[in-house]
């Protein structure tokens, strides 16, 4: 039996956790769902839904503009990742040394982290732009010809990959600083009194112990990759011809300009499906490659 | 000897690379400033002008003419503010009983929260839509802000914070008979003010410079925040550079001038939000 002191209790919870967990609910919870429901029927928001089955799946299996979408995203995510990476590890690395101007280099590289895509992007198709933009202009200083960026189906992705590289950088490097800064000293004095050099230093200590922020930075950036949208659609629009579309951009084609709210929900339910195995693959191998100390 | 000299060389590369790299993170914005200051010709120059011969002002009251831009930063700002608010307020209370009060089923209602983190955005869109549509709220504040509101994240950060206050902070208050309504008001939130101040930070970013959501249920110019009516000049004007550049002037500089008020509890939320599970 719930006593008084039960239904009290109940009370309390239900008042801190019903705001929260109803809206959560209706807008999260619910919607995750009807979206995997609405996958398997046809509806156009007129008519009403039909279930259709496995069709929507089935039809986006031999769409042609979907495969290339998805090519697109792995290409888009075969350039991005390791260069972002890489360079953040970089930048991270040196201001971790004794430096002077750490705040002000530490907030030069997080400025584009915090400005919208939006602007982001346009910014970038002006710097881009083949005749009169600053990056060519400077590639021909050093006397090469640029190429027409975002109007070259051959380069266009490779300018929506600088800029996302360009605009996530700091906040890679915020999270590799604080991995960095999470090893202990000690550490590098033993080493030191081995007499270990700097690359054994960086290759036996700091690789390994910074292993757990890598494999966090890898999942996290791989899922925001996948779900690459707003550089695209102000940059590129999926242009020219076709050679920069990506995934989410179908799914918001299909459903707000074609009307296709099953086959678009189909869609997205595929780029969740990719989202989950590749993290779920990452972390079955995180144990080969990730030292979590003692 | 040798080793200084060494040192030296490093120490140079690490500036040249910092310096280089601070470079190409700053021209950008500075070419944004300089176009936006420059005439329709002076942006067709080769080689390209960094100081414009004739500086004026015009663009920025040219954009203003034809776009409502002060509206647009009005309706980002009350956006962001109000979703802030509403995620500040209703995170904290969910987060406070996931992290102080035992109840049966806490913890499987957490990792019910937890799982739908990876859930992609693109998945409840579209329900989100359907629902906003059913409800009459596209084209309205409402739409805008609402499911804004909730997401796991802010819970999940709030909670993680909570439970590293002692306990014992608030075991004498309830010895002296304090509820749990004072014990979160006096006690925790107080306490709580680096980790409520890191995600008001983020929910305001997040808001301010979302773009998807608002193409998806504004298409009424009253109504649209400072990205989408931003991408609205890129169909307008497209080459006139001058203009559009005043135009991204305009909703980047609110947001820098948060950033670097704010820059510290930015940075510490990535952190805390990040690695400390």
């Amino acid at each position: 039996m719930v006593g008084d002191k039960g239904v009290k209790k109940l009370l309390i919870i239900s008042i801190f956790l019903l705001p929260n967990m109803l809206g959560f609910m209706v807008f999260i919870g619910i919607p995750i769902i009807s979206s995997f429901v609405l996958s398997f029927t046809e509806w156009d928001l007129i008519s009403s839904p039909s279930f259709v089955g496995l069709s929507n799946y089935i039809q986006l299996f031999h769409d042609d503009n979907f495969w290339a979408a998805l090519k697109h995203t792995l290409t888009f995510i075969v350039g991005y990742l390791p260069t972002v990476m890489a360079i953040s590890l970089a930048i991270a690395l040196i201001l971790n040394q004794k430096i002077k101007f750490k705040v002000f280099f530490r907030a030069a590289y997080f400025i584009p982290v915090v400005t919208s895509w939006v602007a982001v992007a346009l910014i970038w198709k002006w710097l881009l732009n083949p005749t009169y933009g600053l990056v060519n202009y400077g590639l021909s200083l050093v006397g090469v010809t640029g190429p027409a960026w975002l109007q070259d189906p051959s380069w266009a992705m490779v300018g929506i990959i600088l800029t996302s590289v360009w605009k996530d950088v700091g906040f890679v490097m915020v999270l590799f600083l604080a991995g960095l800064q999470g090893i202990p000293n000690s550490y590098y004095e033993a080493a030191e009194i081995d007499g270990a050099n700097r690359f054994q230093k960086f290759w036996k200590i700091t690789l390994p112990l910074l292993s757990p922020t890598t494999f966090f930075v890898l999942v996290i950036s791989l899922i925001n990759s996948f779900q690459v949208f707003d550089q695209v659609m102000i940059m590129t629009q999926g242009g020219p011809a076709g050679s920069t579309t990506v995934l989410v951009q179908q799914i918001y084609n299909h459903a707000f300009r074609y009307n296709q709210m099953g086959y678009a929900s189909a869609a997205s339910w595929i780029l969740f499906a990719l989202v989950f195995i590749v993290t779920f693959i990452q972390m079955r191998l995180q144990k080969r490659w990730i030292d979590y100390g003692q | 000897m040798d080793n200084s000299i060494s040192q030296t060389v490093r120490k140079t590369l690490f500036y040249s690379v910092l310096v280089f790299g601070a470079l190409i993170m700053i021209i950008p914005f500075l070419w944004m400033i300089t176009t936006s200051l420059k005439t329709r010709g002076a942006t067709l120059v080769l080689p390209p002008q960094f100081i414009p011969d004739e500086i004026n002002f015009a663009n920025y009251q040219r954009v203003a003419e034809v776009f409502p831009v002060g509206r647009f930063f009005l309706n980002s700002l009350f956006v962001a503010l109000t979703s802030t608010i509403g995620q500040i307020i209703t995170a904290s209370m969910a987060a406070y009983a996931f992290a102080r009060i035992e109840f049966k089923g806490r913890e499987v209602i957490f990792l019910i929260y937890l799982a739908t983190l990876m859930v992609p955005t693109q998945v409840t869109m579209i329900p989100q839509f359907i629902l906003m549509k059913y409800l009459g709220w596209l084209e309205s504040y409402r739409g805008l802000i609402v499911p804004g509101i909730f997401n796991a994240f802010g819970t999940f950060l709030l909670r993680q914070f909570f439970l590293t206050i002692p306990k014992s902070l608030e075991e004498a208050a309830f010895i002296d008979g304090a509820s749990h309504f004072r014990v979160y008001r006096q006690i925790i939130m107080p306490l709580a003010k680096p980790a409520l101040a890191t995600l008001s930070v983020f929910a305001f970013m997040q808001s301010w410079n979302s773009y998807l959501w608002p193409l998806i249920i504004v298409s009424e110019k009253a109504k649209m925040t400072l990205p989408l009516g931003l991408s609205l000049l890129q169909g307008r004007w497209t080459t006139d550079w001058n203009l559009m550049m005043a135009g991204v002037v305009i909703s980047v500089i609110p947001v820098l001038a948060v950033y670097l008020f704010a820059q510290k509890y930015l940075i510490q939320g990535i952190t805390l939000s990040g690695l400390k599970e």
